[in-house]
């Protein structure tokens, strides 16, 4: 199944490589990525493959929630299908 | 391929704009509940509903976790009760509003409606003793939500009726400081699949379980049209459409993936702009965001006839099955807008009925003073009653005479439900017309003018 990670938050280091590590160590594989900054504002957005993922859709959004907080943005995990949908006839 | 900027800009819907879906709503039929001994009855009850519902609550929580958007409320909707328990042998059915508010807390629903009778006509002697059985039933229970219909364009309204739900609402009010007239709705037109409360119920017509899905989204509908600022109205409709496909979509994708996972069938989506007492969440922000200085100010009436159509056409692409109620929800003490122009006195009672004929439900959460009698009570209804009986729309009358209170004072029903500012009431008496009862007649539906 895929899904979206975004991530929303002021500019740091180290915000990339602490989501990416944290989805290849359950598993995760990032199928496209893109991130601008803007007015020092951080946005990366990420499709990734949950197919293979080693815990469940919730806990990984935990997890996910859970290294937000610890770099200080906004994390979220989201299926695919509500974008699509919303946006697409 | 979704682009970056569709996905920010659903997430901003989220986060800032209060995009949540309000309830996901089970509608379960308990016509197979009836039996003359009450206890085999209430027993017949609960264990149905917890036993379609249980998962309900968990399911909700599910899909709100994947797909990332809010599902406010999980709530439950049933045969009017009126219905499924006539053949029991008890006179007093506050025994059924009990047993309904055991199993709504059993499966953790925060309301269940359906505490109901459907006298358009008259009186069958389950619906009687369910009226009579309100005041005590919402006073004694915590999740129980009871509507009674009251007329329809097909039969006419039955005033008799109308004079009674007059005093049912006085006494409610007088056993309860006024709350549980927040969980009693009178309907002209009731719909059979309304997922929102107080007025929802499973009508009889409708299958033995379904799932149906009311959406909201004032502060969407707003934030698009603060892009549009100053433009002329065909370019505020086209945006307010755009808005609400975007919105009803997120009702269709839970809606359809609740049924999937629950393993019943889906009804409708809801298209209703329903607001809370968040700021931000306003429809009376929609239609001064228009142009209008306050809510109640001339155009009024025009803005919401725009603003419910303009939902409807951009929401009913957006779902294979609408239904409910589908318009803009004016409930004053759930509405920030509303209450600021009530408080300031910009917003008369006499200007919310007019916003009534365009749009979906009627006078919801009025609150006026406490010494309104029964008949003045019982004569709003019929007013409102009449304005959806010639028009073909249901209309409802929610109202809250709060005892010991009086203009310019306000009530504060806590929650969801918000803060209402007593609003005054014109003191001429209808008590004539109304001690008349009777009927009035099904209204000719040609030669419309």
């Amino acid at each position: 199944m895929r899904a979206i990670v975004t991530v929303i938050g002021k500019d740091s280091v180290g915000i990339i490589a602490g989501v990416c590590s944290l989805l290849a160590e359950n598993n995760v594989n990032i199928l496209d990525i893109s991130q601008k900054v803007m007015g020092g504002y951080f946005t990366m957005i990420m499709i990734v493959d949950i197919g293979g993922a080693g815990v469940d859709f919730s806990a990984l959004s935990s997890m996910l929630e859970e290294k937000g907080k610890e770099l200080s943005v906004d994390v979220r995990l989201q299926r695919e299908d509500i974008f699509e949908k919303m946006h697409r006839i | 391929m979704i682009n970056s900027n569709e996905i920010i800009q659903t997430i901003e819907m989220i986060n800032q704009q209060h995009l949540d879906i309000r309830t996901i709503t089970m509608g379960i039929s308990l016509r197979d509940c009836g039996h003359p001994d009450v206890k085999v009855c209430c027993d017949r009850i609960y264990d149905k509903i917890t036993k379609y519902a249980g998962n309900l609550v968990k399911t909700g929580e599910n899909i709100e976790r994947e797909l990332g958007i809010p599902i406010v409320n999980k709530r439950i909707s049933v045969t009017p009760i009126a219905i499924a328990c006539e053949n029991c042998d008890t006179e007093d059915y506050t025994v059924f509003a009990r047993t309904l508010d055991k199993a709504a807390k059993e499966v953790g629903v925060n309301f269940i409606g359906g505490f109901s009778a459907l006298v358009d006509k008259g009186f069958t002697k389950g619906d009687m003793r369910l009226i009579k059985s309100i005041p005590e039933a919402l006073r004694t229970t915590d999740c129980v939500c009871s509507s009674v219909s009251v007329g329809s364009t097909r039969a006419g309204i039955n005033m008799d009726a109308v004079k009674l739900m007059g005093e049912i609402i006085k006494k409610a009010a007088d056993t309860s400081q006024g709350m549980s007239c927040a969980k009693l709705v009178v309907f002209c037109n009731a719909v059979e699949d309304n997922p929102f409360m107080a007025g929802a119920f499973h009508g009889v017509s409708e299958p033995e379980c379904v799932i149906n899905v009311g959406v909201s989204g004032p502060g969407v509908v707003y934030n698009a049209l603060k892009a549009v600022r100053g433009q002329p109205l065909n370019v505020v409709s086209e945006t307010i459409k755009k808005t609400a496909f975007r919105i009803t979509r997120m009702g269709e994708i839970v809606a359809q993936e609740a049924s999937k996972r629950l393993h019943v069938p889906f009804g409708i989506v809801d298209l209703s702009l329903a607001p809370t007492p968040a700021v931000g969440d306003s429809v009376a922000d929609i239609l001064e965001e228009m142009g209008l200085e306050s809510v109640g100010a001339p155009g009024t009436t025009a803005a919401l006839a725009l603003l419910n159509d303009a939902v409807k056409k951009g929401g009913v692409m957006a779902s294979s099955y609408v239904g409910g109620l589908s318009g803009a929800f004016i409930p004053v003490s759930e509405d920030q807008g509303m209450i600021r122009a009530a408080k300031s006195g910009k917003l008369t009672i006499e200007k919310l009925e007019a916003m009534t004929c365009v749009c979906s439900v009627g006078l919801d959460m009025i609150a006026v003073p406490g010494d309104t009698s029964a008949a003045t009570i019982s004569a709003i209804i019929a007013d409102e009653a009449a304005i959806g009986m010639i028009n073909s729309k249901t209309t409802a009358v929610r109202i809250i005479p709060v005892p010991g209170k009086g203009v310019g004072q306000e009530v504060d029903f806590g929650g969801l439900l918000g803060t209402a500012p007593i609003m005054p009431v014109n003191p001429s008496s209808p008590e004539k017309f109304i001690a008349r009862g009777g009927r009035i007649p099904a209204p000719l539906n040609s030669l419309k003018n």
